[in-house]
């Protein structure tokens, strides 16, 4: 009968984890349905924009209160799930405290310090909740982040608020126990709250204290298999994301390569023209010009899509956004990431095979009114505090319409055969180019 | 306004036997456009005055293919490319000044890939440079103790991460130099990249240029001072726009230089 405690946290964790795999493959699964694209160049650049972005946030402080506030939710976060490590302990083993022994006052100082944080981190995401829901920022209530987006947000604070409480209320509870049940404590915060709970029994101190425990890593391992639903899921994917990011200047637009062959063979005088397609036949298969649907994307591209935390900044720095154009750089993330998990459904449903479903991430989610509307200024690209590149799915759709579709607004068609005929966008002659010179 | 603007082309050059130490890349805008050209000529101007010895490709230059390729037409785009790249190696070009930021970034980033290496400059940098070396020696003239404020080009500035060589530029000048609330990393764009400038802006509140204008002009400056000859025309209508075109000029980083030291 003792180790039924053990054996049901047991099963608790390898469900939690189990399931977290299990979502975590899906999600890799589907990043990996993108094109290939190498980014595996540049290695230690790459970990250092890792460590300076991801890690420490360098973009996140460019608003310095939002900035501050997510570091110490986030630092908060990470370092009491430190403690996380003694409850699983505590949990496998039946003990109780296993280090506070062990370390004696070091444990008090370790876990004053993570009641602080504790406080800060509930105090932050009360302001957090307070700038969402009261003060109502702009940027949190755009069309796109009606329903689920909007929600999703709160339910994290909601829930990291919980955890903390827990945490809290656990230690106060203990610290009323008779002192030959009291591992450890009074602590510092806790013991603030601890006269709430005086003079109940020690039964009852004990039922709260082992509720708050239980319901602490219950909340930990729901939390974790909340994420890969949530935007939340940004907490891990922020470092392969930052990592695997474009370190070419931002200016520097993929060059296409079965474009560049086709116009090399066109423009090359030696070419037979009747000869056969140089392509071996393993080739033959017409592989799209940009981007229809998110299998044409990268997998960069993809793992941005599940990287995006649905700040917003991208988009309140965005000129066309800013002038009241329907473009927004975060509703095309948004987009990307809804129909790749559109796409993975199907995949699963069918066994492990795409079957057409006569949608596309192009026109179904993303009009091409909105592909228009950008200036390719790069305003959402330096704002992401993630690095996630929009312009280049809003380039790689914008490829697919023009050179696939042959569909773009009116006025740029005379400027594409001016520029073929003229080498020029307008329709003046190529002989005049070099007038300027003599006019006075 | 001196003497007459010295213009080699490189056929001339070649034909010579000369080769010229740099390539000034003029662009379609800096061709045709009759408000950019006057940037172009100041570009020329202070080349001349430096005595450098360049050369451009008069009617052998074409379009680098940049509104293509940001309208998505990569095939009109590499037609261009390669065809500019031929031109350029036959020639056998190794440094390359522009007068646009386009230009430059198409040329610096997009065609190494393609068979054309060149080192790529921005005329700002290039005048930076020139000042730097002591070459070229600039004072406020006009200019001086006026207010000036500078607007990124977002093809220099986030692009290419050139925030600081127009700027010195222009505090040489002896001005003061006031900055925008958006302005180097966080500059606005001012509405016509990624193939805007030569299509109707899509269903909105407002044009991006005047949103940039205004903010501009909320500084109440009396230049506004940009790197890019479209920045230049978008600004230019956002000010007349406005009715400021009386007490705000819209200048080229370039044509400031020029007019402060009468060449
Ligand atoms: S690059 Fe396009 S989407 Fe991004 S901020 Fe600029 S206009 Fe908006
Ligand atoms: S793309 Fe980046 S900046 Fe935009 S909402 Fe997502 S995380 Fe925020």
């Amino acid at each position: 009968m003792e180790y039924i405690p053990q054996i049901l946290f047991l099963i608790m964790l390898a469900v939690g984890f189990g399931l977290f795999a299990k979502s975590a493959m899906r999600i890799r699964r589907n990043v990996l349905l993108g094109r290939d694209i190498d980014r595996k160049d540049r290695a230690s650049d790459r970990m250092n924009l890792m460590l300076r972005v991801a890690l420490g946030q360098s973009k996140m402080v460019v608003r310095p209160i939002a900035g501050t506030l997510h570091i110490i939710v986030y630092a908060g976060f990470l370092l009491i799930n430190i403690e996380v490590a003694e409850i699983i302990i505590d949990g496998l083993f039946g003990t109780h405290r296993i280090f506070a022994p062990v370390l004696g006052g070091l444990y008090t100082a370790a876990i004053n310090f993570f009641e602080i944080l504790g406080v800060l981190v509930i105090v932050a995401c009360a302001i957090f909740l307070w700038r969402r829901n009261v003060m109502k920022i702009g940027r949190f209530h755009s069309t796109e982040m009606k329903g689920w987006p909007f929600k999703d947000a709160n339910y994290i604070l909601i829930i990291e608020i919980v955890l903390m409480c827990a945490l809290l209320i656990m230690n106060a509870a203990e610290a009323n126990f008779p002192d030959e049940h009291r591992a450890a404590g009074p602590f510092l915060i806790s013991g603030l709250i601890a006269p709430v709970f005086s003079g109940m029994s020690y039964e009852t101190l004990h039922l709260i204290e082992r509720v708050c425990w239980w319901a602490h890593i219950a909340g930990i391992l729901f939390f974790l298999n909340y994420l890969p639903y949530s935007k939340h899921f940004h907490i891990i994917l922020a470092f392969p994301n930052v990592y695997f990011s474009k370190l070419t200047p931002k200016g520097q637009f993929t060059n296409l390569e079965s474009v560049k062959k086709e116009v090399e063979l066109m423009l090359d005088p030696n070419a037979d023209p009747f000869a056969a397609p140089a392509e071996p036949a393993g080739e033959a298969e017409h592989q799209r010009f940009g981007a229809k649907d998110v299998q044409d994307l990268s997998w960069v591209q993809l793992m941005n899509a599940y990287s995006c935390t649905e700040c917003g900044r991208c988009t309140s720095n965005c000129p066309a956004n800013i002038t009241g154009k329907k473009l927004s750089p975060r509703k095309i993330m948004m987009d990307t990431r809804d129909r790749l998990e559109e796409v993975g459904a199907i995949i699963d449903v069918n066994k492990g095979t795409f079957v057409d479903d006569g949608k596309s991430l192009l026109h179904d989610y993303i009009t091409p009114e909105e592909l228009w509307a950008c200036t390719s200024c790069n305003a959402c690209t330096e704002a992401c505090p993630v690095n996630i590149d929009p312009l280049s799915i809003i380039i790689d759709l914008r490829r697919y319409l023009v050179m696939e579709e042959s569909s773009m607004p009116a006025e740029l068609a005379p400027v594409m055969s001016n520029l073929e005929n003229n080498g020029a966008p307008w329709q003046f002659s190529p002989a005049d180019r070099f007038n300027w010179a003599q006019e006075g | 306004m001196s003497e007459a603007l010295k213009v080699p082309t490189m056929a001339e050059m070649m034909a010579a036997g000369e080769t010229p130490d740099i390539l000034f890349w003029v662009g379609c805008s800096g061709s045709f456009d009759d408000r950019a050209k006057k940037i172009t000529k100041a570009i020329v101007k202070i080349l001349n005055k430096v005595d450098m010895k360049f050369a451009v490709l008069g009617t052998e230059e074409s379009c680098t293919g940049d509104p293509a390729k940001r309208a998505g037409n990569e095939f009109t785009f590499m037609m261009q490319a390669m065809s500019n790249i031929q031109v350029l190696n036959a020639y056998e070009v190794k440094k390359i000044v522009t007068g646009c930021p386009h230009c430059f970034n198409t040329l610096k980033n997009e065609y190494p890939e393609l068979g054309g290496k060149y080192e790529v400059i921005h005329h700002t940098q290039l005048v930076q440079q020139l000042i730097n070396e002591g070459k070229l020696k600039v004072e406020g003239g006009e200019f001086k103790g006026k207010k000036i404020t500078f607007h990124d080009p977002c093809y220099l500035g986030r692009a290419n991460g050139e925030y600081e060589a127009p700027r010195s530029v222009i505090e040489k000048l002896d001005v003061e130099l006031a900055e925008m609330k958006r302005s180097r990393a966080n500059g606005l764009c001012c509405g016509a990249g990624g193939a805007q400038m030569f299509k109707e802006a899509e269903p909105g509140n407002k044009e991006v240029n005047m949103e940039r204008a205004e903010e501009a002009l909320a500084l109440k400056p009396d230049v506004i001072a940009t790197g890019c000859p479209f920045c230049n025309t978008m600004m230019t209508d956002g000010v007349k726009y406005n009715d400021k075109q009386d007490e705000t000029q819209v200048l080229d980083v370039a044509e400031l230089i020029a007019q402060a030291n009468d060449l």
